[in-house]
């Protein structure tokens, strides 16, 4: 029942106590503010982790080759391993129930440009798979596909901010840009959620690189995805053998460690999570430090307030208050300044980390925020515990009789 | 009105226990104005307290307007408190934030009278006491006369059938003692039972009936001839 002249009781109770009422809320707010803050920024650390990783498959093999460092099967050390399409078409066959996706890459630097706008820009030679190796998402168009490696077609897919570079507002689609003097039509546009960097590539069918920039069937690196269903133990079994396989395909030593390299994510995930999990953890240590301090904190001044409060107890018993309303009369206040003053801890603490988030970018915090039930839980616990720790000492105030109540101090 | 039959009451001091009150037996009439008097430790406080309800007795019978006053819930004692008693103590007991006005409302908003009642009432009994334009004026703004003024309109507030006042005058100078004592007298002449403790001679000579303790048992019981204090109102 709302019983108004409880809350005028209150109300007043509140205004005319400004010291005391501030006290216990500033105690609140704080550990609601600084319990915001920390988490939002424990989570701006977590999204700047997720962000650097999400980018690229996290099932994803990377296989590249260099010069051998060891002599191996009377060959000498020093010799360059040089993938070719063969290659690729071996690990393709060879290990078809595990490889998802698979795609070699030429790289190339190239001057592009259209009408008067010119850049310069990385420029990949893909199997259309390396869409879903890399995570790319077609925004505009289409991807390499088949037909454009069977027919070696001028067509290429460019980034996001390629388009934004060369072609201003225009839309790209279907107009043709020049790559090194030779004219390619655009057939799609896509975006990565790797950064900037990502959406500054041109992919061009493999096969019409190999055969306009030297016309050999070289590849300087392959990418692939293992099928998901591959546990962590079993994707580094696979790994391994494929680099077993490799090498002695190469005739390169087994303990080489750069004629041929395989890089295998799952070890970088398996990290990466650990890392997040680590993370966790201290987030959770320190919401529950900040919560058990706010805790700590309101206790005290629940239980200072009520010795205060004695008095005033012991006169209204002797005017007539029940226990019950003396009980209510302190926790509805205390409850009412702590609820009041972790709402205004929570905006204030939202605010600065909406005010000051975006320039935290430079210590690896993105977008700290926070999960507002989160910190309503938190809120709701510190009230809680304020009148917890209000209760007990109220209701041992309500039994106190008046007289010791009274008696001159 | 009030029968009381072979009270006890110890308290604990440490290990041991101090028997304060030794079987007190004491009777009062309505419209009886009854000074208990007695030294410091003699256990008159202590008596006031049980009568009051605010204290429990050990022993011993308490009636009060033939209810028996006996193991009682915190909660009908705070009723029984509200509805019999009116309190009016040495150190006023006022509460600090609220104006006088409020204070006088205070037993009235725990009799569960309605907000425009109990301000009118509470108007009504400030006006009796003198207090009209000192209505809205904080404690700390009044003098220790004028306090006392207001804890005594505070205790009729809620039309008590007892007034039970613990060294009223304690705090106060001769001026104002006699101001108070006017009041309470006054209060007497119209019909209330009043139940004073004090230790000052000339104080309790302003009611109609001495009761001297010592040592936690009645040595002396006498009605004596009330002496008129002026209005100084």
């Amino acid at each position: 029942m709302f019983d108004l002249d409880l809350w005028r009781e209150i109300f007043q109770s509140i205004n005319k106590n400004r010291t005391r009422s501030l006290l216990s809320g500033f105690t609140v707010a704080f550990a609601i503010l600084l319990f915001t803050i920390l988490f939002g920024i424990a989570n701006g650390l977590q999204n700047t982790f997720e962000q650097e990783f999400v980018d690229t498959a996290s099932n994803s093999i990377f296989i590249m080759s260099g010069q051998t460092s060891m002599a191996n099967e009377g060959l000498q050390a020093g010799r360059k391993i040089q993938f070719k399409n063969e290659d690729y078409d071996y690990i393709k066959e060879e290990f078809s129930d595990k490889v998802e996706f698979i795609t070699s890459r030429v790289f190339k630097s190239v001057n592009a440009s259209y009408k008067t706008e010119k850049n310069n820009y990385s420029l990949i030679a893909v199997h259309p798979d390396y869409q879903f190796v890399e995570k790319n998402i077609i925004k505009e168009g289409r991807y390499i596909n088949q037909n454009d490696l069977e027919n070696r077609t001028k067509n290429i897919v460019i980034g996001r901010l390629v388009e934004e570079d060369l072609f201003i507002k225009e839309s790209a689609i279907g107009k043709y840009v020049n790559l090194n003097g030779i004219q390619f039509k655009v057939v799609g546009v896509f975006t990565d959620e790797g950064g900037d960097d990502e959406e500054r590539i041109i992919y061009m069918p493999l096969a019409t690189a190999q055969h306009l920039y030297g016309n050999n069937d070289y590849i300087d690196q392959m990418n692939l995805t293992y099928s998901p269903e591959l546990n962590y133990e079993q994707a580094l079994g696979f790994s391994n053998l494929l680099t077993r396989k490799l090498k002695s395909r190469f005739s390169v030593a087994s303990d080489d460690q750069r004629g041929i390299r395989v890089f295998n994510m799952a070890e970088a995930t398996q990290q990466v999570d650990q890392m997040t999990l680590g993370l966790t953890v201290i987030i959770l240590v320190i919401g529950f430090g900040t919560l058990i301090a706010g805790i700590v904190g309101i206790s005290n001044i629940m239980i200072f307030i009520v010795k205060e409060r004695t008095k005033e107890i012991g006169i209204r018993k002797a005017l007539g208050a029940t226990p019950k309303s003396i009980i209510s009369i302190i926790l509805i206040e205390s409850i009412l300044i702590t609820a009041i003053a972790g709402y205004v801890g929570l905006l204030i603490g939202v605010g600065v980390l909406e005010l000051i988030g975006s320039s935290l970018e430079v210590y690896f915090i993105t977008n700290p925020g926070v999960n507002n039930s989160l910190v309503f839980g938190a809120t709701i616990t510190l009230v809680f515990a304020g009148a917890l720790a209000g209760y007990l000492p109220a209701q041992k105030a309500s039994r106190i009789k008046p007289i010791v109540a009274l008696r001159n101090d | 009105m009030l029968q009381i039959k072979k009270l006890h009451k110890s308290y604990p001091i440490g290990n041991s226990s101090l028997h304060v009150l030794k079987g007190i037996d004491l009777s009062v009439e309505e419209g009886e104005m009854v000074a208990i008097m007695g030294s410091s430790g003699s256990g008159k406080s202590t008596l006031l307290n049980i009568i009051g309800m605010l204290d429990e007795a050990d022993s011993g019978e308490y009636i009060l307007d033939g209810l028996l006053i006996k193991n009682l819930t915190e909660k009908k004692a705070a009723v029984y408190r509200n509805k019999f008693l009116g309190f009016i103590f040495q150190s006023f007991n006022l509460i600090n934030y609220k104006n006088a006005l409020e204070n006088v409302a205070l037993p009235l908003y725990y009799q569960g009278l309605k907000r425009k009642e109990r301000q009118e009432l509470a108007m009504f009994h400030l006006g009796k006491v003198g207090l009209t334009n000192w209505a809205h004026h904080l404690p700390k703004e009044l003098s220790g006369g004028q306090k006392q003024r207001v804890a005594i309109a505070r205790a009729l507030a809620a039309n008590p059938k007892l007034l039970l006042a613990d060294e009223p005058t304690g705090a106060l100078d001769t001026t104002t003692s006699n101001e108070i004592m006017a009041f309470i007298q006054q209060l007497n002449d119209e019909g209330k039972t009043i139940l004073m403790v004090t230790h000052e001679e000339d104080i309790a000579n302003m009611c109609k009936r001495i009761v001297r303790l010592r040592d936690g048992v009645i040595i002396e019981d006498k009605k004596v001839n009330q002496v008129r204090v002026e209005q100084y109102v």
